[in-house]
């Protein structure tokens, strides 16, 4: 990759539309460097599994492509809009909180306790921030939050406040919530560690359906099973670095980097 | 100059149950200068707590010198030195007159009552689970948008509680402005007994405060009940709101589910 990739003008017609591209991202917790330099791809309707042991750097990668986490240098695009930045000569500078607050839009993420507001119902967390945010009428975005619950299974818990819902209830609000927006990319942080053992299939079969759908989504998970069946590609982590990527089949059946197969040997 | 027991029963009765329109005035203006300066001091609390949050040092600053004086001094002392060191207007609005001093009373109560209700409302906004400002901001929001929409409506339920307790205070310590010359409840018990050297008025209006902040607590109740309306399975009746009010023990006691 040349040093100034990306800097230019881009493509306004790529042969595969890139919706995730992130260059080089460092990070670092005080002395505690958790990014040594991430690049990855996502093209349009891809879904990609982050996988790798607990400390590789795989949520705070995730949250770095929201904002939620600064990184201290490199740079994420979303949709052709660098993420948190602003290009001023060769140099980034921290975009104004209005234009984040916009970029942020355009990504869902499903966190690993789901953070559903608990003042608000089921229907009245989807429909918030397209209500209060992108400005769509009350009914509109009723009518959208009706379909996307439904979507998630949960049509008959559209009033229900989220503390008389079950954790993957829970976490089938939040995906919609996040659909609601439209976004162009998806981001799951661990979106099953929080849950107990029974509900997590609810919760993974909605997020392969999604996939099949079409969903651009970049996945933390220690799900395997839903890492072989859903992913299009699978993306192993290890101390701050992406040390292997591949398709599922590569990865579980004939690993290449030794790091890859102590863990897979681990964890399946 | 009484005996032990030497109640006027006349004199409270006439006070409590046939008040004259003097004394409604200065129940007016108790009850004025305590709404006003209490919502004026959550505006400033409110103000004080974000500011404490900023990014910026000399506003955290700023926000914590304002505490230390305004807590460390005497509300006396204050209403003196706000009254006394700058001049006020009246205002007239023709059917309501509010006197320089009243309006001095206001703005020392309003100062004094934002250093406390910056801790309560800062301990309300903390109360709240730092995921929430997360998956606001996720979904777009910006940091007032999120605040306003999502964080500070959760931290009212934390917040009103305390609240409640700084506007029954306040109803209080309304009287203190007598001494700068409001004409207020206390002022008027005061005149009367300079008057007539009968003590029961100060019992009577000692009943009316009784009035107010029994009023206050039945409002606040009903308040809190509003507020807890969602999740939490463990809603509160309204009379069980009440009975906590009043005397915890007895409710906890009873078996009342209380957080």
């Amino acid at each position: 990759m040349e040093p100034d990739g990306g800097l230019g003008p881009r493509d306004p017609a790529p042969m595969t539309e890139v919706v995730m591209h992130a260059e080089d991202v460092h990070k670092r917790f005080g002395r505690l460097e958790v990014l040594k330099g991430v690049s990855l791809e996502v093209t349009k309707g891809e879904t990609v599994c982050i996988i790798g042991p607990s400390g590789s750097g795989k949520t705070t990668f995730i949250r770095c492509i929201n904002h939620l986490e600064k990184m201290d240098s490199g740079r994420i695009e979303v949709n052709g809009h660098l993420i948190g930045y602003r290009q001023r000569g060769d140099k980034l500078v921290e975009d104004s909180e209005r234009n984040i607050a916009r970029q942020r839009t355009e990504i869902g993420m499903v966190f690993q306790r789901f953070n559903l507001f608990p003042h608000k119902t089921a229907l009245e967390n989807v429909i918030e921030a397209p209500v209060h945010v992108l400005g769509t009428p009350k009914e509109q975005a009723v009518g959208l939050g009706k379909a996307l619950l439904g979507r998630v299974g949960l049509a008959d818990k559209v009033d229900v406040y989220p503390g008389k819902l079950s954790g993957g209830q829970q976490q089938r609000v939040a995906i919609a919530r996040a659909l609601a927006m439209g976004p162009a990319l998806m981001l799951f942080d661990e979106p099953t560690s929080a849950l107990d053992p029974e509900v997590i299939g609810e919760v993974l079969s909605v997020m392969e359906e999604l996939a099949t759908a079409g969903t651009t989504m970049i996945v933390v998970t220690h799900e395997m099973g839903f890492a072989r069946k859903a992913a299009n590609r699978v993306v192993m982590m290890d101390d701050g670095q992406i040390i292997e990527e591949g398709t599922p089949e590569h990865f579980f059946e004939e690993p290449e980097h030794e790091r890859t197969k102590q863990f897979l040997s681990k964890i399946l | 100059m009484h005996g032990l027991v030497a109640v006027d029963w006349h004199v409270i009765w006439q006070q409590v149950f046939h008040p004259t329109n003097v004394f409604f005035r200065t129940l007016w203006a108790t009850v004025y200068i305590s709404v006003v300066s209490q919502v004026a001091g959550v505006l400033l609390g409110l103000l004080a707590a974000l500011a404490r949050m900023s990014r910026f040092a000399p506003v955290r600053w700023i926000s914590g010198v304002y505490v230390w004086i305004f807590r460390g001094t005497p509300l006396l002392v204050q209403i003196f030195y706000v009254y006394f060191a700058f001049s006020w207007p009246t205002l007239n609005f023709g059917f309501w007159v509010v006197p320089d001093a009243a309006i001095a009373g206001i703005v020392a109560l309003s100062i004094n009552e934002g250093a406390y209700m910056r801790e309560i409302i800062r301990a309300g906004i903390d109360s709240v689970d730092r995921g929430q400002m997360e998956a606001a901001r996720s979904v777009g929001m910006t940091y007032g948008k999120a605040m306003r929409r999502i964080i500070l409506p959760q931290a009212a339920r934390v917040i009103v509680p305390p609240l409640g307790n700084e506007f029954n205070n306040m109803m209080k310590n309304t009287s203190l402005v007598y001494t700068i010359g409001v004409f207020e409840m206390f002022a008027y018990a005061e005149q009367n007994y300079s008057q007539f050297f009968i003590a029961d008025y100060f019992l009577a209006i000692a009943i009316w405060y009784l009035v107010l902040t029994t009023v206050w607590t039945f409002i606040q109740a009903y308040i809190e009940r509003r507020l807890s309306v969602s999740d939490r399975g463990d809603e509160l009746s309204f009379r069980e709101r009440l009975e906590l009010a009043w005397n915890p023990m007895a409710a906890w006691a009873r078996g009342t589910p209380h957080r």
